[in-house]
């Protein structure tokens, strides 16, 4: 029983050696030169070196959840569009139930300025 | 197994998610600051699905979608309750909302969602269907108590919800999947099934003990319940009347649901969780409410308590006593409902009155409400001529006949315990001095519905059979 999870005990030794030695070499071999533009913001707008529990904007939640959404609907439309050919009209009229669902809230969230930034 | 897709049995589901979409665009489009259009097309599609709802009954038991989703008597009795629930519940909220700048389209909508929430939690004849049915439900109501962004109170109490929600989700996801991992399936029909053959094994009872405490959460049944007191206080009184009324009801069907249709072959570890958690809620809801001066807060404890009695129900264990229980909640529904319905009736302007001291001269100013609120307490107590009394009695003499006697004692001394709270506010009421009169809504429509809602307590408990024909009907037909 116990010999089954033996990969698995090498995987994670491989797995921690490897991590470690790419650790290790980047600090020895890197060559470190600071400059302004290295600590400037670069993405979400947030300072590179800052306590992780202070306050930002709420509306990054927002962008956030919004594109979930529509990233779910791709990862649905995708294996669907693969087998396209094989589906039946059932198939078409279920994604098209998805899909008009989704558009009810498209039209609800549009219309509530949830797009908008300002 | 049913064939797979049978689009009946889900009619009333369909139905109430094209109206939730319909509803949703024409709230978008319209400047009415009042929602008349929303309320009504609400209350509209409630009345029809009610309407739809008469028409099930007496239904044959069909499963459908691969074993996921049944329609039976059970799932249309609690589903009417839920609407007729609901239903008077918006009456409640609307003339309190409007003063509290939360007339939003929103709160019919999220309203509409967690019943849609609570119609898949009865219906659902698989545990992970059940759990969907459930975060729908706890979604809604999250951002329901949520919706008074003004309120430092309302605010604090969503967080506490939706953490302490979160948790209780947490745990009966984990007895799920502990209970899939022994019998491979999320079937309830399946599970029965495993049970009935290999038996209840370690692990099966491991998953159960999170699945009780999972319910235990999502009910505020002690040890359990420290978060619903601080919930109902916070939230908007409106709000509060619906989260403590309308979705026990499909709690209720949840636990009947995942507890009996699943481990009913393994009832033998389950019913003593249920009954010690039902004689721990019944003992902190009825102490601790005697010293609560606010009246939204005796309310709280007062249903610990009462979900204590329903729990009790639940633990004997026969379809007699299922029935019992079923009959227990629908009543505590009506009862709650019109509880923090005399709250949202005190609190017509902007501020909230919600101490038990701010009832007095009830009796003297305002008689016919007073004698509403009467009602309602005796009612809650459970004294005889009203609807309270008769699934108390009905679970005591269950408890009796199936040789739970000290259970059966220590609640029936708890409930005289209760009577204490209940006539206190009777006496704040009649027999304390006021210096004024108490503030009353002018609401036509509110007036009204807290004295139909108070008369239906007295009609009903004068006549408490046809409720609870339906309530045995939905297990006699399960057998």
């Amino acid at each position: 029983m116990l010999e089954n999870y033996l990969p698995i005990l090498v995987f994670i030794a491989i797995g921690l050696g490897f991590g470690a030695f790419l650790e290790l070499a980047g600090y020895l071999a890197a060559p470190r030169k600071e400059n302004f533009d290295k600590t400037l913001p670069f993405e979400c707008g947030f300072d590179a070196f800052e306590d992780a529990r202070n306050k930002f904007d709420v509306r990054f939640y927002l962008v956030a959840i919004l594109f979930i959404i529509f990233d779910l609907e791709v990862a649905f439309l995708f294996p669907w569009a693969v087998v396209f050919q094989e589906l039946s009209w059932f198939a078409i009229g279920a994604m098209g139930v998805f899909l008009g669902l989704l558009v009810v809230g498209f039209i609800y969230e549009w219309k509530k300025g949830a797009l908008e930034w300002e | 197994m049913a064939d797979s897709v049978n689009y009946s049995i889900i009619s009333s589901e369909i139905f109430l998610l094209i109206a939730l979409c319909v509803i949703m665009l024409v709230d978008l489009f319209q400047r009415d600051k009042e929602r008349k259009l929303t309320f009504m097309l609400t209350q509209g599609s409630l009345l029809t699905l009610f309407i739809m709802g008469v028409q099930d009954l007496g239904v044959q038991e069909t499963i459908g979608f691969s074993g996921h989703w049944i329609q039976d008597q059970f799932a249309v009795v609690l589903k009417l309750a839920i609407y007729l629930t609901a239903f008077i519940s918006l009456l409640y909220a609307r003339p309190f909302i409007r003063e509290r700048n939360l007339m939003r389209g929103e709160y019919y909508l999220l309203t509409l969602f967690s019943i849609l929430g609570m119609m898949i939690m009865v219906s659902a004849n698989s545990l992970l269907v059940v759990y969907l049915g459930l975060e729908l439900l706890s979604l809604s109501l999250y951002a329901l108590v949520a919706l008074q962004r003004d309120s430092n109170d309302a605010s604090e109490a969503a967080v506490k919800y939706f953490v302490m929600g979160g948790l209780a989700s947490g745990f009966l996801l984990y007895g799920i999947s502990l209970v899939y991992g022994m019998t491979g399936s999320i079937l309830i029909d399946e599970v029965a099934n495993y049970i009935a053959v290999s038996g209840a094994n370690l692990m099966i009872q491991f998953g159960l003990v999170f699945i009780v405490v999972g319910i235990s959460f999502k009910f505020g049944a002690a040890p359990f319940h420290m978060w619903l007191p601080d919930i109902y206080h916070g939230s908007p009184s409106s709000i509060t009347a619906y989260i403590s009324s309308v979705p026990k009801i499909a709690a209720f069907g949840m636990a009947f649901r995942v507890l009996e249709s699943s481990f009913g072959g393994a009832d033998i570890h389950w019913t003593p969780m249920i009954m010690i958690v039902a004689m721990l809620s019944v003992i902190v809801g009825n102490i601790v409410a005697l010293i609560q001066t606010n009246l939204k807060r005796m309310l709280s404890y007062s249903a610990i308590a009462h979900i204590g009695y329903f729990l009790l129900g639940l633990s004997i264990g026969t379809d007699e006593a299922y029935a019992a229980s079923m009959f227990y909640i629908i009543v505590y529904a009506l009862m709650t409902l019109a509880g923090f319905g005399i709250i949202i009736f005190m609190s017509s302007d902007k501020n909230d009155y919600q101490q038990i001291s701010d009832l007095r001269g009830m009796g003297r100013y305002h008689p016919w409400y007073a004698l509403m609120f009467t009602i309602i307490m005796i009612s809650m107590a459970g004294i005889p001529p009203l609807i309270g009394f008769w699934p108390k009695l009905e679970i005591f003499r269950l408890l009796v006949i199936n040789d739970h006697v000290l259970a059966a004692v220590v609640a029936i001394a708890f409930s005289v315990v209760g009577l204490v709270y209940y006539l206190k506010v009777v006496k704040e009421m009649y027999f304390t001095e006021a210096t004024d009169s108490p503030n009353v809504s002018n609401s036509r429509s509110l007036k009204i519905a807290i004295s139909v809602n108070c008369l239906l307590l007295v009609i009903f408990g004068l006549m408490p059979d046809r409720i609870y024909y339906y309530c045995l009907s939905a297990f006699t037909s399960l057998n």
